[in-house]
């Protein structure tokens, strides 16, 4: 063990994995934190708090997820790369594992040209992938980054990192994975999978690659509320590849029956992906939709959640 | 070379205010070379400052000069005299043109007439694109010649993000995604180790003005060694 959460628990167990995503308020409201989480109880083995989300303000993903920890929920926290340097970085990253929090996902950071503080100075003093290797010399050997002083106390984090293998160059896609393993990555939740064929592609590499076995593969997972947000997604969205076949599935039912067949077709994308060889649970984004998790979950036989 | 243009008329008479007599200093340099501050861009924007005045009804007295370059004190010295004559001074150089015009006459304001705005090429006449960050560590050589810092969004060293476009462009505009033109250079040249290595966080040199001594020229400098290397 290497942080001992839950999640990493469930993982190393065999068990196939659950995370599921939320945000926190773009303000101070506990109770929307709460709430939120309350429909994610017994339905997920860790729950991700975004940071700072398509580079819109929210409450800091630290004091969300603290929030959760004390409900005895767990969460992961995401910190991403935009908005803080090394210094603040590793700073919080003591803070998060002081407050208990155990999982932790490395990733870039939506642009801030895409969100409500556009003029903002951007940082990336570090990428994700040099993020991870910062967490892993802080766990592993209790040091700061680029200086022999010493970190007191343990910091335990279980250790993600995101993967796209739907963005360009493709072929480099699962090398790139290599990489985030080799700096640190225990676990990678990747974005949304719709079209499952080329996940399965990329999955393939992986495997020839031998990366399954060196980190856990979730594979993301949003449901798509409406044909308008699957086409928004498909249109806007850059790294998101959703086939024709499920916005027509979409189109071809009553709006107000869209969301159902959006929850019908997560199911069954959970239930492919659960097949492919490698993949070692779900990461279900649901997107402002927290309180139909439970019925994804419950539908797609993921339930319930494994004591470890 | 660095590239520069030249800021809105109103903030420039708001900046000059209501004086009276104004000294509008270009260029010779890059400023010159990408249009912004020459010879050309003085007369333009006195002539413009003039007009605006008038139409005030508060009638400016302007003097045009363009030096050979405002980074160098030798073409500096050359203004003594026009100086003596004005209330404020329009530097139509870079930041650093302007800051040494600045330097040089430090009991008169000098405004910038331009925004200087990155290191970049001339891709046709009047068409600039960013390609260098002066972040002095230059990581050209495993990149393909292409600068992460300078032409991704994000300025990784570890890319591609995942954001890249299936046409090849960046999530953020319609520019090439960096990381994506790295990779395919680096794969017809058949040496894509040098992304496949895990790359180390950056040593930024941020550490406030810097300086340096030109390589050859250290005996002359004995107090400036070391200074930014």
């Amino acid at each position: 063990m290497r942080a001992g959460s839950n999640l990493e628990k469930v993982l190393a167990a065999g068990r196939f994995a659950v995370a599921v995503e939320m945000g926190p308020p773009k303000g101070t409201d506990l109770d929307f934190i709460r709430r939120k989480a309350e429909h994610l109880r017994g339905m997920a083995d860790a729950v991700n708090v975004t940071d700072n989300q398509t580079a819109v303000v929210h409450m800091s993903s630290i004091a969300a997820a603290a929030v959760l920890s004390q409900m005895g929920i767990e969460p992961v926290v995401q910190m991403v790369c935009r908005d803080r340097n090394r210094i603040a970085m590793q700073s919080d990253i003591l803070g998060a594992s002081a407050l208990g929090i155990r999982n932790i996902l490395c990733i870039s950071g939506d642009h801030p040209s895409f969100g409500n503080q556009k003029s903002a100075r951007k940082v990336y003093d570090v990428d994700s992938i040099q993020l991870l290797s910062l967490v892993k010399r802080l766990r592993d050997e209790g040091k700061f980054l680029g200086c022999d002083d010493a970190v007191r106390g343990p910091v335990p984090m279980f250790i993600g990192a995101a993967a796209n293998p739907f963005a360009m160059p493709y072929e480099l896609r699962a090398q790139r994975l290599a990489k985030k393993i080799e700096a640190g990555a225990d676990f990678v939740q990747t974005q949304c999978v719709f079209d499952v064929a080329m996940f399965r592609q990329w999955m393939a590499r992986v495997r020839d690659l031998g990366l399954d076995a060196r980190c856990s593969i979730m594979a993301g997972v949003i449901p798509p509320k409406s044909l308008r947000m699957a086409e928004y997604m498909k249109q806007h969205v850059p790294g998101i590849i959703i086939p024709d076949d499920i916005v027509k599935r979409l189109a071809g039912v009553p709006k107000e029956k869209a969301g159902d067949e959006g929850i019908r077709i997560a199911c069954e994308i959970i239930e492919q992906v659960r097949e492919i060889r490698g993949v070692a649970g779900v990461h279900i984004m649901p997107i402002e939709w927290e309180h139909r998790v439970p019925e994804i979950v419950e539908r797609a036989g993921l339930l319930p959640r494994p004591s470890v | 070379m660095v590239k520069a243009i030249r800021k809105p008329l109103e903030e420039i008479v708001e900046l000059v205010g209501g004086r009276a007599r104004v000294l509008v200093v270009g260029c010779g340099g890059c400023t010159s070379v990408c249009l912004a501050g020459g010879q050309r861009e003085t007369l333009a924007l006195a002539a413009e400052l003039a007009e605006c005045r008038r139409q005030g009804r508060a009638p400016i007295e302007t003097a045009c000069w363009t030096v050979e370059r405002q980074c160098d004190a030798q073409y500096l010295a050359e203004l003594e005299e026009m100086t003596g004559k004005c209330d404020c001074v329009l530097s139509m150089a870079c930041g650093a043109g302007a800051q040494h015009l600045a330097e040089a006459y430090p009991a008169l304001p000098v405004f910038p007439a331009v925004n200087t705005t990155f290191v970049g090429i001339d891709r046709d006449v009047g068409l600039y694109e960013e390609r260098c960050r002066t972040c002095g560590d230059c990581m050209l050589g495993y990149t393909g010649g292409i600068c992460p810092v300078a032409r991704c969004a994000k300025s990784i060293f570890n890319g591609p993000c995942g954001g890249t476009h299936a046409d090849g462009t960046c999530e953020v505009g319609e520019v090439p995604c960096a990381w994506n033109a790295i990779y395919e250079r680096l794969k017809g040249q058949g040496r894509l180790e040098g992304i496949l290595n895990f790359r180390a966080p950056m040593g930024w040199i941020d550490k406030g003005p810097g300086a340096f001594v030109q390589r050859g020229y250290e005996p002359r400098y004995p107090t400036k060694q070391g200074a930014r290397q």
